[in-house]
């Protein structure tokens, strides 16, 4: 891959590129998918390609391609390089990436047992074996169970002389079972919603799940919930488990903090956010028990790499210390216009696309609290779990969630199940009523595979760590 | 772009190789280009050029699928054979379907030279042009222009053939003052017919009008929803149970309501691929001919739209609406059209006494699929109406509403539509006005 990143390096700084990088990128991708006792869909898939930055009078392009020769990445820079210059065409002040990064390194995911040498016929009878478990109950509907396990190697070369090379591997399942009966759907999913948990490593991530364990218990939630009262509406005490509350700290913390957003790059489209710069280490985010961290070194979490893709180190950062607003997760040059460095949350979504800001691994740091404690230290109030339903609005301040599982919480002890458990608020009132979250033995990374944002529209693989909280007057239920 | 025959020979030489029962072969090709700004500059400018090739094998009642995007000689014979052992280390699946056989495609136009052959400079002028609107008024523009051209074709074992071309040009913008923003957007297949000026002062008209924005109480509130935002709820609909799986499954609002009332009398949805003023494509991904499918008549469940999988699992024929394979999600409508009324947006607004204009909805999400409630915020152009006009811009609200309780409480349907993008495809859509909309929470902008 070297030659290809080389040709295409030449090819831009000879057409007058002051910048440039090229990142050659192949994936594997193993999908397998259950339904109901039958394999429905098996997919063994693989894409190759690269694609070139460029900077030109200060303003970028970028082109790629799935042919990976000499020519091709020639005429690719080429069009990166014409790309640029027609960007000038609208530009305000030109782009200042900062320090320049010279790296020459070697990253590889510690995985113990590789997912894709696992035989098919293994994974398979491991989901048929859960399927069977959540189809013992009448109301049963759909049950399914998913395996996605992913591997790709990337090579990162710039200008200014860094050449990276990774191996990175992801291994995810889940089982989902959907009740249908008394006119009302519910849904159970484990270990989490959106198909499945996915972490960084090999198939030891998997066989930690237990997926058959839990068939038969999420089964019969799922059909207990079909006449379980309605959550009422009112105003009362909240605690969420490590699931939804890992959402939470996604859509109302990870986004609002990329920095692109707040300088208003996705403003057309995913939209701005709250956390402007005047707000940069003054703003009250949450109460002092809520600090929350951007970490991308945490072994396992599906956020962690060993670069960037733009060639930074994987890094800790705060954003919130003590409920106190304190960073952004950065690009070179968003960083640049704070006089600030990279953090190191430029990633992208495969060879095709160019690199975003993204949350790396989002974490809510443990308190002190256990969670049997945290729930019989509340008189009234409701605990909700696992994610069911998610939205915000465009600054990242008016938040709705729902969650598959919700009990009513009277004098210190779980009371009756709830269907559609649901609860909104404004997202710095929301964190500002936080008064305990749970500690380490409650804590737990998940992975959340699915995290949309930019255009054309990329999808990452973020990770969020966070134990179960607990939070004041919160309105749950639908007026 | 490779051509028909091309990509005939590089599939028929996939089909040569694949020594299973039955074998698909599909070819994906896609050169597409972006310009995306913001604070009236260009922050983003991208182009990608791809090439996906997927096998779809039988071997009895076993599937398998394997893709790749490396067409050389060793990559098919690798790819026909991968899908070959995923097919045979699986059970058997008795309710498989067989890959379906050839039928006639009328072919339509989906194919504009101009948009192939537009390029980034043409896009900066364009993006260049709702700058300068913007600033000339003291706002900021942001927004994206994409185009695309890409090529599709279906082979497979049984004889099916088809090819067709299309492209794809989209523009959209926000405009923003400091307490307010205004949208527009238009999706075409020929480049020409977008308009940069006149997007632009809509979108300027609406930051001006939105400007120091008023607070309002959350409630049941009369609506006059814009195309933008009926066509989201469209893609809703269609998501949630419009497809032949969730409808088999029982997780459809369709599921045993077939020939029922299920909205007022004023809403007729339908899925029709060859209709010229939508994004119109012959065929779907296994090959087979885009059958217009009545969905909703006058407010009655007609249908669902099926591929070969659910349509065998019926003893009927697909609608040809499949997705790649393998598709866990099922077929889905992808040219939806809700049928225009009489009364024009101006008509519509003088019958409101009190009530709230919505341009565009914001991160809506399923919260009871079964009863189509979704949620989701308002977004870059919310006004109070009073007494027939538009009187100031509005805080956003965050609404949680059931879709078909919206239509069923639809007062009246606009004349004019507009063709917008859909989750997948094209959704042509007309101005909604709706009694009892229900807004649950307001936010602080």
């Amino acid at each position: 891959m070297k030659d290809i990143a080389q040709r295409a390096l030449n090819a831009a700084q000879l057409r007058g590129a002051s910048y440039a990088d090229v990142r050659v990128v192949r994936q594997e991708w193993q999908s397998i998918q259950v339904k109901n006792g039958r394999v429905d869909a098996l997919a063994q898939n693989e894409s190759a390609g690269f694609g070139v930055r460029a900077l030109v009078n200060g303003c970028w392009g970028f082109a790629s391609s799935s042919r990976i020769t000499l020519a091709e990445a020639t005429r690719v820079a080429a069009r990166a390089v014409e790309i640029a210059r027609a960007s000038s065409l609208a530009r305000a002040a030109p782009v200042v990436l900062g320090p320049a990064l010279h790296t020459v390194a070697w990253y590889e995911t510690p995985c113990q047992v590789d997912p894709l040498r696992i035989p098919l016929e293994d994974k398979v009878e491991l989901l048929l074996a859960a399927d069977e478990s959540m189809r013992r109950l009448k109301h049963v509907a759909v049950a399914e169970g998913s395996m996605e396990f992913i591997c790709e190697v990337k090579t990162f070369a710039s200008t200014e002389g860094s050449f990276i090379e990774q191996r990175l591997v992801e291994s995810g399942a889940g089982i989902e079972v959907t009740a249908v009966g008394n006119g009302e759907l519910q849904t159970r999913s484990y270990p989490n919603s959106f198909g499945r948990q996915q972490m960084k490593g090999g198939y030891e991530q998997i066989l930690q799940l237990d997926l058959a364990d839990h068939g038969e218990q999420i089964a019969e939630e799922a059909c207990a919930l079909l006449s379980a009262p309605q959550c009422p509406s009112r105003t009362t005490t909240l605690i969420l488990d490590s699931s939804q509350l890992a959402l939470q700290v996604h859509e109302s913390c990870g986004h609002p903090a990329e920095l692109d957003r707040v300088l208003g790059d996705e403003a057309s489209f995913a939209g701005t956010s709250f956390l402007t710069t005047d707000r940069l280490g003054t703003f009250r985010y949450g109460s002092p028990l809520v600090t929350i961290v951007a970490d991308a070194t945490v072994p396992g979490a599906l956020g962690t790499f060993g670069f960037d893709d733009e060639g930074v180190p994987a890094q800790r950062s705060v954003i919130v210390d003590q409920g106190l607003f304190k960073g952004y997760l950065m690009s070179r040059e968003s960083a640049a216009t704070l006089g600030r460095e990279s953090n190191g949350a430029m990633r992208a979504d495969g060879w095709s696309r160019i690199p975003l800001i993204r949350m790396t691994n989002i974490n809510l740091e443990p308190g002190q609290w256990r969670l049997d404690d945290l729930i019989a230290d509340t008189d009234d109030g409701v605990y909700m779990a696992v994610n069911k339903s998610w939205s915000i609005d465009d600054k990242r301040l008016n938040f709705q969630f729902g969650t598959q599982l919700a009990y009513e919480i009277k004098q210190g002890k779980l009371g009756r199940l709830l269907k559609n458990g649901n609860y909104s608020g404004i997202t710095p009132e929301f964190w500002g009523s936080c008064d305990a979250v749970c500690g380490a033995s409650d804590w737990r990374m998940w992975g959340l595979p699915n995290c949309g944002k930019g255009q054309p529209m990329q999808t990452a693989h973020v990770g969020h760590g966070a134990a179960p909280a607990r939070f004041r007057n919160v309105r749950v239920g639908i007026r | 772009m490779l051509g028909s025959e091309r990509l005939e020979r590089l599939a028929d030489r996939a089909l040569a190789m694949s020594r299973a029962d039955e074998t698909e072969v599909v070819l994906i090709v896609q050169d597409s280009a972006l310009t995306r700004f913001a604070q009236s500059r260009i922050h983003q400018n991208v182009s990608e050029s791809n090439v996906e090739l997927r096998v779809r094998v039988l071997v009895g009642k076993r599937v398998g699928v394997a893709t790749t995007n490396d067409l050389n000689i060793r990559s098919l014979r690798q790819v026909t054979e991968r899908a070959l052992q995923l097919a045979r280390l699986q059970p058997e699946n008795p309710e498989l379907a067989p890959l379906p056989d050839p039928q006639p495609i009328t072919q339509v136009t989906s194919w504009s030279v101009s948009t192939r052959e537009f390029v980034a400079r043409q896009r900066a002028q364009a993006v260049s042009t709702i700058c300068r609107l913007a600033n000339e008024k003291g706002l900021e523009a942001s927004g994206a222009f994409s185009t695309s051209a890409s090529e599709l074709l279906v082979a497979n074992s049984r004889g099916i053939r088809a090819y067709a071309p299309s492209t794809l040009a989209e523009l959209t913008t926000v405009v923003m003052s400091a307490d307010s923003s205004g949208f527009a957007q238009d999706t075409a297949i020929d480049v020409a017919a977008l308009d940069a000026e006149r997007l632009g002062r809509e979108a300027v008209d609406k930051a001006l009008t939105g400007r120091h924005p008023q607070p309002l109480s959350p409630g049941k509130h009369t609506v006059i929803l814009e195309p933008y935002a009926v066509a989201e709820l469209l893609a809703y609909l269609a998501y949630l149970g419009l497809g032949a799986r969730a409808f088999q499954e029982g997780r459809s609002f369709m599921t045993g309501q077939l020939g029922r009332q299920i909205t007022g009398e004023q809403i007729t949805v339908w899925d029709d691929g060859s209709d010229l003023t939508g994004l119109p494509f012959p065929f779907d991904f296994e090959g087979l001919p885009r059958r217009r499918v009545e969905l909703i008549t006058n407010g009655v469940a007609r249908g669902v739209v099926y591929d070969s999988q659910t349509a065998f699992q019926e003893h009927k024929f697909s609608t040809g609406h499949a997705l790649p394979a393998p598709d866990v999600f099922g077929p889905l409508p992808v040219n939806l059209f809700l049928q225009p009324g009489s009364q024009s947006v101006d008509q519509m607004l003088a019958a409101v006494d009190h009530g709230v204009w919505v341009t565009r909805l914001h991160y809506v999400n399923p919260v009871h699929p079964l009863n189509t409630v979704v949620t989701g915020m308002t977004r870059d152009g919310t006004f109070r109406i009073e007494r027939g006009e538009i009187r100031n811009g509005i805080k956003n609200l965050r609404f949680t509403q059931s879709i078909l309780d919206a239509f069923r409480s639809t007062r009246s349907v606009g004349t004019e539509t507009r063709l917008l993008p859909g989750m997948v495809g094209g959704i042509r859509a007309p101005a909604l006005l709706i009694d009892g909309f229900s807004f649950t929470s307001a936010t602080q902008f």
